[in-house]
């Protein structure tokens, strides 16, 4: 799991994860971007990640995939990232393409209810956090 | 003591308070209004691991995090 101040050069993480993984005999390799689209005046998105509980659960990830033969990559933006380019890429390489299908969209939206990430609209400058676009993580409510 | 941490948005410096199990922490926290709002949508971490048990007990030192609705990508 990478992390990267600002937004992602996604050609080069693609391309060092390919290279990394060309000699071990997966027949596929799916990558997924996120890119920040303009849209309700946002100059950017910004992002909060608590690390510790990032990579525990990208941890587990590795193990999921493992016990399919597979392998999970991601790498993720901290702070402002701007309109039309990315914060978030991740990939799947597996020796045969439904596995790896099947993974990347588990993969992507456990992402997008468990990983802890905070996202803000970034606006005249200012920082507005997404709450209308957040989801509370599993177990939330257990302090109420 | 245990220390509270509170995550992301929620823009609240940490607490220490004593607690022996999480059931103490929220009793605790319920008294602070800011933060009673944020309570049924959070999520909890006890030293950086998910947790689900308000009997969870504690000890000196421990770290618990709050971790509010999340939005990554």
């Amino acid at each position: 799991m990478e992390l990267y101040r600002g937004p992602l050069d996604v050609k080069e993480i693609f391309g060092r994860w390919l290279d990394e993984e060309a000699e071990s005999n997966y027949g596929a390799y799916i990558p997924f971007v996120g890119t920040i689209r303009a849209e309700d005046g946002i100059e950017a998105l910004s992002f909060d990640i608590y690390e510790p509980v990032l990579r525990a659960w990208f941890d587990g990830w590795q193990e999921k995939a493992k016990a399919r033969g597979a392998v999970v990559k991601m790498a993720h933006s901290i702070g402002d990232v701007p309109v039309h380019t990315s914060s978030y890429v991740s990939a799947v390489f597996s020796p045969k393409r439904r596995v790896a299908l099947e993974l990347i969209e588990e993969f992507v939206e456990d992402f997008k209810a468990n990983a802890p990430i905070w996202k803000y609209d970034v606006k005249n400058g200012e920082r507005i956090y997404a709450e209308d676009r957040s989801t509370p993580m599993d177990g939330s409510g257990l302090l109420a | 003591m245990v220390k509270v941490e509170f995550l992301g948005p929620i823009g609240k410096a940490p607490v220490e308070m004593e607690a022996k199990t999480l059931a103490d922490v929220a009793e605790k926290l319920k008294e602070d209004g800011t933060v009673k709002e944020w309570l049924p949508k959070c999520a909890v971490a006890l030293n950086d691991t998910m947790v689900s048990d308000l009997n969870t007990p504690l000890k000196d030192g421990d770290k618990i995090s709050v971790l509010p609705p999340v939005c990554g990508g």
